[in-house]
């Protein structure tokens, strides 16, 4: 995927005045996060569920090594293989290798974020093999050589009419604008790749260490199509989604679709644990993860190990007014919102994602909703602080604040400054009270009025007697 | 090779290197001792309170819930539905409750057992246990019931016994355990509702992929 | 909870907004400090909280301005201030200093002191003893620090309905971020301008014929967009109303009253 991070403010730009996607996203806004509250309502446990499932992740993250060589010798123990993968290119080739190995022409995918944070669907494209998304969202977006723009509703970005385009284009079919039809139309011709599909390869909500098993949480069915009907099963997943048991597994799962949609349970949670059994009748002969880290190792230990708690539910970025304003596409890459501002630097470097922390006004509103207590506005404060030790950050605003710091560290100085700034502004506004156009400010007086200062300043004011 | 450079790299940020004895005992025993986290006052109910909470978040998530006082009614129970559907043909399982049933009230209705195919209408499992938190099923895999059952049709039809409804998921999971030794089947579904997606423009509707009805034969027993 | 006898020693933190753009806000922070029992001092050496620096990532001159502005309120009882945002960064404080400097303790102190206006008036001193009057309809606006670091929600609205004639009523999406957000709005200013856009419209929408709230920089941000779209909804930070201090103008409006008024004298 083509990174378009350093062009958010062009890309932002482009968003807010495209119509059909503030209409989608108008769609998103009055849609999770009233549902979520209301799923909150009904839980009266909620916050208590939420400080124990930040707590539990920090014990995991403190104990990841163990729990992620526990799982693997379950897995093994089970029939399955675990591989490891460092980079995505290391992800991509050992998912290449075992297609290749089994000699996989179509590969049905479940929804995976990771595997689009390593390209995977392009790199099996390159080496002749066809990957079919089979998630309705990913599908349309398939079809339309799109790229997801939500990490759970990854088609949020499309209206109807894209939708009905995008098929009667691919289907062969008459045009239709009524959703039931859409998706009966999906679900015949995915049926079909279903079936004739080599390999399977979905992702993995969490990796339970007790038993060797991945959880997929579907509302679809297609994740559970696509793990039990090809000869073998691929599972791609990161390092820190491991979980101690089943009781750990539990736990997050409460909290899981409450965040996300507002619903009290997924509609399918599927646990998959190794190879078909002996006698079984259907399932897969051979089942893999591959467990990749892609920078997430990197965090352990530092500032960021907190943001390695994320469950991947989306509530902080369908709260995000700054997500609502611009979609996820604007932040150019994978992970948009809130967690996306935290770790596609992470993953890209500051360098290329810097603007990302910088797009937001620390509401902390993603804070006060996410499941495990993530201290987002405060993680992306700690990649701005990078970017300026790295001076990376805009010259305009080192050395503008360099010239504030200056004056803000001596009162005296400052004094000044503000009484002129005051006397001056209170001028320009004359008897109208606010300043149209203000040089130096045309971030502010584009778009609003300036209101006029009182005139004197209170400090002034107030070493006069004035009370 | 990977591993050992993330483990390596896990390790280095933790500031220790491989973990000790007494650090490794302690993540042990965390495993061994399958403690529940914190479990609803919701999930707690007594077992009639049970049943009835499983039934309203069943009916919540859209599923239909058929009422009977025996297994013995299923296959009529089964057959009117069907008929009521113009459905011609039921899959089932091969659980030894299924099987054991006298089928002879389907009449005109095909019954096989098998594998689920595309195409399948409709299909009939039993279930493990029914989770009444959510209105939850908990169904696996074995040689007697082909995963491909719950989701290949169009119809799912599921035996679930009240006696097996509990109130957590912690509680099903332990029972799993110890129905299996510890060993877990390859698949182990938990199913709420049928399929539906909301993935064309936020709309919900049924039947994405999985099927578009679910229909529980609740056994009052 | 003080005895009767003992008048709290309050340090103002008069916020940089307050002292260059709008002095009645900290007048009306001082009255009513004063009408709770309060002593008020304003301490010299303070110019800005550093909230500037801090979300730029430049934690060097945030330590300095810290250091300074710690220094500057050493020995009052509390320090209070008009603003969520400003107090919350001081409480950010703490967090700027490693375990074992001894500024860390010195900031987590300040913490423990520092306050925001309606907050420390009503969860502090549990005063409500407001005696003014406003004819009209308000809609209050929560700001994002105020709201979210320090608690800041239902303390300003007991207090306002303590004000005789006033009606509230809320508006849709009270506590969604204005789009201020200090160099945010600079930064990123047409994201910002859509999120001032859907804040005026539900300004509008609620009926209130002014805009209340507790932080400067959000109210600004709202008057001054609402003013470019040349609505008539007026803006007023919430310690003018709660001390009756309603002569100078609401915020960014006209004063040709004023001029008038004073040409009739």
């Amino acid at each position: 995927m083509q990174i378009k991070s350093p062009e958010f403010k062009e890309n932002a730009r482009i968003a807010l005045k495209d119509v059909g996607l503030q209409k989608a996203l108008g769609n998103l806004k009055a849609g999770f996060p009233t549902k979520r509250a209301a799923a909150v309502e009904r839980m009266p446990e909620f916050e208590d569920l939420r400080d124990q499932a930040r707590d539990l992740k920090n014990h995991i993250l403190e104990n990841l090594d163990i729990y992620l060589e526990q799982f693997e010798s379950k897995v093994v123990e089970n029939g399955g293989h675990v591989h490891w993968a460092r980079t995505s290119e290391d992800a991509c080739k050992t998912i290449l290798d075992i297609c290749q190995q089994v000699g996989a022409k179509t590969v049905t995918k479940g929804k995976s974020m990771v595997s689009e944070e390593v390209n995977l669907n392009e790199y099996l494209e390159k080496n002749g093999i066809e990957p079919v998304e089979t998630d309705l969202g990913e599908y349309i977006l398939q079809l339309r050589e799109d790229h997801p723009s939500h990490i759970i509703a990854p088609a949020i970005h499309l209206n109807l009419e894209d939708v009905s385009e995008a098929f009667h284009k691919h289907h062969n079919r008459p045009k239709s604008d009524d959703p039931a039809v859409l998706m009966q139309e999906a679900r015949e011709m995915l049926r079909k790749k279903f079936v004739a599909a080599d390999v399977g390869i979905t992702g993995a909500n969490f990796c339970v260490a007790e038993t060797g098993s991945t959880i997929i949480v579907t509302n679809e069915g297609n994740g559970d199509l696509t793990q039990t009907l090809p000869k073998t099963h691929i599972v791609i997943t990161s390092i820190e989604k491991v979980v101690p048991t089943l009781e750990d597994m539990t736990l997050f799962q409460r909290l899981l679709a409450r965040s996300a949609t507002g619903q009290e349970f997924t509609v399918y949670n599927t646990l998959s644990t190794g190879p078909r059994r002996e006698g079984d009748q259907d399932g897969p002969e051979n089942f893999h993860v591959v467990l990749v880290d892609n920078g997430r190792s990197d965090m352990v230990g530092t500032e960021l190990q907190d943001m390695l708690r994320c469950i991947r539910c989306s509530a902080c970025m369908n709260h995000c007014p700054v997500y609502g304003a611009v979609g996820g596409h604007s932040y150019g890459w994978v992970y948009p919102g809130p967690m996306g501002s935290v770790l596609t630097p992470q993953m890209i470097g500051i360098e290329n994602a810097g603007l990302l922390p910088n797009a937001s006004t620390a509401c902390g509103k993603c804070e006060s909703v996410c499941p495990v207590r993530i201290p987002l506005p405060k993680l992306m404060r700690h990649w701005r602080e990078n970017e300026f030790e790295k001076h990376l950050s805009p010259k305009s605003v080192r050395y503008g604040l360099a010239g504030w710091g200056f004056f803000a560290k001596r009162p005296a100085l400052y004094r000044w400054v503000s009484r002129s700034s005051a006397w001056f502004m209170k001028k320009m506004a004359g008897k109208k009270g606010r300043i149209n156009k203000l040089p130096l400010a045309g971030g502010w007086t584009d778009w609003r009025d300036m209101p006029a200062p009182e005139g004197q300043t209170f400090m002034d004011q107030w070493k006069q007697g004035k009370r | 090779m990977s591993k050992a450079e993330i483990l390596g790299n896990i390790r280095r940020g933790l500031g220790r290197g491989e973990p000790n004895s007494k650090q490794r005992a302690a993540a042990e025993s965390r495993l061994a001792a399958k403690d529940n986290n914190l479990i609803p006052k919701r999930a707690q109910l007594p077992q009639a309170e049970q049943v009835q909470l499983f039934k309203d978040m069943a009916i919540e998530a859209a599923a239909e819930i058929i009422e009977l006082n025996s297994i013995s009614e299923v296959p009529m129970a089964a057959s009117e539905w069907l008929h009521k559907a113009s459905i011609q043909e039921l899959i089932t399982a091969s659980s030894p409750e299924l099987k054991a049933l006298d089928w002879s009230a389907l009449g005109d209705i095909q019954l096989s057992e098998r594998v689920s195919q595309v195409g399948d209408m409709a299909s009939i499992t039993s279930s493990f246990a029914g989770i009444a938190e959510t209105g939850t099923l908990m169904l696996h895999s074995s040689s007697d019931s082909p995963t491909t059952l719950n989701f290949l049709p169009d119809v799912h039809m599921v035996v679930l016994h009240a006696s097996t409804i509990v109130g957590p998921y912690e509680d099903a999971w332990k029972q799993l355990r110890t129905a299996h030794n510890g060993v877990m089947p390859r698949t182990v579904n938990m199913i709420t509702g049928p399929s539906r997606s909301a993935d064309i423009e936020q709309k919900l509707q049924m039947g994405a992929h999985g099927p578009r009805t679910l229909v529980i034969l609740l056994i009052n027993d | 909870m003080s005895n009767a006898a003992h008048k709290p020693r309050v340090g103002l933190f008069v916020t940089c907004l307050a002292d260059m753009f709008r002095p009645t806000v900290a007048f009306a922070t001082v009255r009513l400090l004063e009408a709770a029992g309060c002593e008020v001092e304003v301490p010299e050496k303070q110019t800005c909280c550093g909230q500037p620096a801090f979300n730029s990532g430049d934690r060097k001159t945030t330590q300095d301005i810290a250091r300074m502005t710690i220094e500057a309120f050493d020995g009052y009882e509390y320090v209070v201030g008009p603003s969520g945002s400003c107090i919350g960064m001081l409480h950010y404080y703490a967090d700027l200093f490693d375990d074992g400097d001894p500024w860390k303790a010195r900031a987590e102190d300040l913490k423990s002191r520092a306050f925001e206006i309606t907050s420390f008036l009503v969860d502090k001193l549990d005063f409500d003893k407001i005696s003014a009057q406003f004819d009209g309809t308000i809609t209050y606006h929560d700001s994002c620090s105020g709201l979210r670091q320090l608690g800041v929600k239902q303390q300003p609205r007991k207090l306002l309905s303590k004000v005789d004639n006033l009606k509230l009523e809320e508006m849709e999406e009270a506590e969604t971020c204005c789009g201020f957000g200090g160099t945010f709005c600079v930064k990123y200013p047409d994201i910002s301008n859509r999120m001032v856009s859907n804040k005026s419209e539900f300004i509008s929408a609620s009926g209130a014929d002014t805009l209340v709230g507790g932080d400067l920089g959000c109210l600004l941000n709202m008057a001054g967009k609402l003013k470019r779209e040349g609505k008539t909804v007026e803006a007023r930070h919430v310690v003018e109303i709660l001390a009756g201090m309603l002569d100078q103008p609401a915020i960014g409006e006209a004063d040709a009253d004023k001029y008038a008024l004073a040409q009739q004298v």
